[in-house]
């Protein structure tokens, strides 16, 4: 087989000749693979969207908080409520073994921050420890974060989350050094966080004011009592397991029935980032089989419409063999039209849907303006193309065997 | 050229029909012959089997000196695009190809670069007396000018022999008489082997020689080099 300008304008030829033929052919594969590029570049896209939630938070980590017993144990009644004191931590810290970092964090809610004449309302004043880092790593926009010496100390030091930065101080200022007030206490600003996690905890790191846990405690009595223990497994260490240690200890030294299931409240982070990659993972796999389900039903158009075709030329193949076509020509000429139609429709149809996805990511955009990559890897995109490629030779190869059969002698019997 | 021994060819569709019983005919280089017989004598099948578009049961059939015989469908392919050149009732020419282009096909099949080949379909129909009409369409040309594109296509390739298949059936007699007379010429002027196939006396009796075919059989070889015998069916 030769292949040659001569090749290419002789499929051509029999292309266009009729035209709407071809483009009806086409829009099928056309239509396959634009269903395909959109419902993977879209599920990409909604992905990202959703792995956007946990941001900034660490994966492996996890959150126990304490709520009412539902089950009466050692002569207390149910429907006790009971609080995880400062000492829980220390005790968890020595006895389960797969813990990496644990720290405690309390919250006040509704504060009003006052910075000369400007106020900061319904802020949240969280109370923190140095290695809460490790669950929630912070974007430091200027100083730094709450340190140790702040909680051995309890110093009046603040940090800033991004929205009452942005209401007390102009955009640029340098708020360290800075006294604000909260509750008539005076606190120093020693930093200015960027983060913006959208798991929140006891309150969202951009909307509040975190101080050091310690000082915390004593300016709202809080006690020993600690809202929540958030706390990270060791790598190695399932979430799941440390949680259930935590809760086993818990339920130990606070006299809590062992079979209470909602005295001490969980939240898994990483099994929710798990739950999320499945989802992902049956999304991705259903978008494939619909896109290659579509792609499919173009391409048996393809090879149908060529079956017909055939089955109309069959003296014009004839004439060819008669003068001397081989039928690898005529195999080689019907799968090359074959997959010129499917390659360019199929191409088009890429095109089209790359277009259209980028188009969506100019349009939808997040608050921090970062895109969310409504769009095929290159690695897809090559592999549609392989796929359209191979597709195409599938469905020429009935037509082409039913064309390189056909006797010169047919084509004088047609008449 | 043609040598045919004892060559018998049977149908199997359905009753079995036996249509050629043992042929004998001998062809030589630059004779100008007709093979005539009534429909379903058999001149159709012995012609797709001297054209190989046919393969035939016994018997032995050499082209040029080369037995044909059991050939693959790509010899056979090779066999006619070289040795044969075909000019059929219908001219069979392709519809959506333009004269230049009908004429360069065969040339297309044997690998030769594009401007070479439309070259040579150039010279091709001017020497038929086309060279304006080149890039007409089939449709947009005269029953004998589309059978003029279709003799330069069977002669583009040099071949050893000319097959006509009722060259002339669907033409007036004018026309037919014009084909006649071109394939005369090339026949006079370049001693070219011919063979056409027809039931038609007049066209006949413009060849040298005639073969009758009559029920499988070859009945009387004619010598018609006086170009008298149609005065017989008168």
């Amino acid at each position: 087989m030769r292949f040659d300008q001569d090749t290419f304008t002789e499929i051509l030829d029999t292309l266009t000749r009729n035209k709407s033929r071809s483009l009806m052919t086409a829009f099928g594969v056309f239509w396959g693979i634009l269903m395909l590029v959109l419902l993977s570049g879209g599920s990409n896209g909604i992905e990202k969207m959703l792995w956007a939630q946990f941001n900034g938070f660490a994966t492996n980590s996890g959150v126990a908080f304490a709520e009412a017993t539902s089950l009466p144990y050692k002569g207390f009644g149910k429907g006790r409520s009971w609080d995880i004191e400062r000492k829980d931590i220390d005790n968890l810290k020595k006895n389960v073994k797969s813990i990496d970092v644990i720290t405690g964090k309390s919250s006040e809610w509704g504060k009003v921050v006052t910075y000369r004449e400007l106020k900061y309302e319904d802020c949240t004043v969280q109370g923190l420890e140095a290695c809460y880092i490790s669950i929630e790593p912070q974007e430091m926009l200027y100083g730094r974060f709450i340190n140790e010496i702040d909680n051995i100390e309890s110093r009046k030091v603040c940090v800033l989350g991004k929205q009452p930065y942005e209401a007390l101080f102009m955009k640029g200022e340098n708020p360290c050094g800075k006294l604000i007030g909260i509750d008539g206490i005076q606190y120093k600003v020693v930093g200015v966080t960027m983060s913006e996690s959208n798991i929140s905890i006891n309150g969202r790191m951009s909307e509040s004011v975190t101080i050091p846990m310690s000082t915390l405690e004593k300016a709202y009595n809080k006690g020993a009592s600690i809202q929540v223990l958030c706390y990270t497994a060791k790598s190695g260490h399932k979430v799941s397991e440390v949680e259930e240690e935590i809760a086993g200890i818990l339920k130990s030294v606070h006299y809590i029935n062992p079979d209470d299931k909602q005295a001490v409240g969980q939240f898994n982070v990483e099994e929710m980032f798990q739950m999320v990659e499945n989802v992902f993972l049956g999304l991705g796999i259903l978008t494939w089989l619909v896109g290659l389900g579509t792609l499919l039903a173009g391409i048996i158009g393809v090879s149908n419409i060529m079956m017909v075709t055939v089955k109309e030329r069959t003296s014009e193949i004839g004439i060819r063999r008669a003068i001397g076509a081989k039928p690898n020509d005529i195999l080689m000429q019907i799968i090359a039209e074959c997959l010129l139609l499917t390659s360019l429709a199929g191409l088009l149809g890429l095109s089209a849907g790359v277009g259209m996805l980028g188009l969506a990511d100019g349009l939808i955009k997040t608050d921090a303006g970062s895109n969310f990559g409504f769009g095929i890897s290159l690695s897809s995109g090559i592999g549609i193309t392989v796929v359209l490629v191979l597709l195409g030779i599938v469905a020429s190869m009935a037509p082409a065997l039913r064309a390189m059969s056909i006797k010169p002698i047919e084509a004088m019997r047609e008449e | 050229m043609i040598h045919l021994k004892d060559i018998n060819k049977t149908y199997n569709n359905g009753a079995p029909l036996h249509v050629l019983k043992g042929i004998n005919l001998d062809i030589e280089k630059g004779e100008f012959v007709s093979i005539m017989g009534a429909s379903g004598s058999g001149k159709s099948t012995l012609l797709n089997i001297l054209g190989i578009l046919d393969n035939y049961d016994t018997g032995e059939y050499y082209l040029a000196d080369k037995l044909v015989k059991n050939l693959s469908e790509t010899q056979a392919a090779e066999f006619r695009n070289r040795l044969i050149g075909f000019i059929f009732q219908s001219f069979n020419l392709i519809s959506f190809k333009n004269a230049m282009e009908n004429v360069a096909l065969p040339l297309y099949y044997q690998g030769v670069g594009r401007r070479k080949r439309n070259l040579m379909a150039m010279e091709y129909l001017d020497r038929l007396g086309l060279k304006d009409w080149a890039n007409h369409m089939p449709s947009e040309m005269s029953g004998g000018q589309k059978q003029r594109v279709a003799i330069a296509r069977a002669l583009i390739t040099q071949p050893q022999i000319i097959l006509a298949d009722e060259p002339t059936g669907a033409l007036d007699s004018k026309t037919s008489e014009e084909v006649m007379g071109i394939l005369k010429d090339l026949h006079a002027e370049q001693g070219l082997t011919i063979v056409v196939v027809t039931h038609e006396s007049g066209v006949a009796n413009q060849t040298d020689k005639i073969v009758h075919i009559k029920d499988g059989i070859i009945g009387a070889i004619d010598d018609n080099s006086n170009h008298d015998k149609v005065m017989e069916f008168k």
